[in-house]
């Protein structure tokens, strides 16, 4: 069974790009959200096992969106893709429940690259 | 702002163009902006600085270079509101990567993005701006850094 990713960005293109490199690495887009309260509902709704994470967004940030969504599923892998290139930023995402870090802009190789290793921590 | 400041801005451009279109940006000499002749061209990413820095970054550029990045890119929807969002996101990831060298304090905002070359940019008063120019691919664009 494919695993279903949901994708947390404000910008259109952004989510169109990450749909586009993950269609074809075998994960099931369960949704996309514009913002942190879309994507809570959308994760709660379609249980996720990975979710790709931006954290400058209206409505709810990505590092309080981080918070509610592990605390729904401890077990969740989350990417966060944002061009917040701080450590301090960074260290707080994983903090809060985010597994990897990946910084704007990205390659798609990047992105693939990023989520190999956040599915093979998982297996490991 | 100091010009080891602005240099920090020249770089991220160049990253940005370089990574994400395998192009590099022609870039110009920064130069101090008259601020009642600013660089507005069709599209504009504008993000608001707060925290240790007060004022706003903004990045303009025509329409045509903003549908050639989408197409490189492997967009195929080159519509207008595509078109907005790119200006907002090239905004925001240069403002977001600036947070390397001046830390997770320096606060950004979401993108307001204007579209029309007649649009007025205001800038916080009293700061002075500075004008990146750039070209990338025969389409001139700037970004604009006024920061206290």
């Amino acid at each position: 069974m494919n695993r279903k990713l949901l994708i947390v960005d404000d910008s259109n293109i952004i989510r169109n790009k990450i749909a586009r490199a993950m269609g074809s690495y075998g994960l099931e887009i369960a949704g996309m959200a514009p913002n942190g309260e879309k994507a809570l509902q959308l994760f709660k709704e379609a249980r996720p096992q990975v979710v790709t994470m931006d954290l400058t967004m209206p409505e709810m940030d990505g590092i309080e969106c981080i918070r509610k969504i592990h605390a729904v599923d401890p077990n969740v892998r989350i990417l966060v893709v944002s061009a917040l290139a701080d450590k301090a930023t960074a260290i707080q995402a994983l903090k809060e429940g985010a597994q990897g870090f990946l910084c704007k802009p990205f390659t798609e190789d990047e992105l693939t690259e990023a989520i190999g290793e956040l599915l093979s921590e998982e297996a490991s | 702002m100091t010009e080891a400041e602005l240099r920090i801005f020249v770089g991220i451009v160049k990253h940005y163009f370089e990574q994400q279109t395998g192009i590099a940006a022609d870039i110009y000499t920064p130069f101090l902006a008259d601020p009642t002749a600013l660089p507005v061209s069709d599209y504009t990413g504008v993000i608001g600085i707060s925290g240790v820095r007060q004022g706003c970054v903004y990045f303009t550029a025509p329409a045509e270079l903003l549908r050639l990045i989408l197409s490189r890119s492997g967009e195929t929807d080159l519509s207008s509101p595509n078109l907005a969002d790119l200006a907002g996101e090239i905004g925001n990831t240069i403002s977001g990567n600036a947070r390397r060298q001046f830390g997770n304090e320096f606060l950004i905002s979401v993108p307001l993005v204007v579209k029309g070359r007649d649009q007025v940019i205001s800038l916080p008063k009293g700061v002075k701006a500075y004008v990146i120019p750039f070209c990338w691919q025969r389409h001139d664009a700037s970004l604009v850094v006024s920061v206290v």
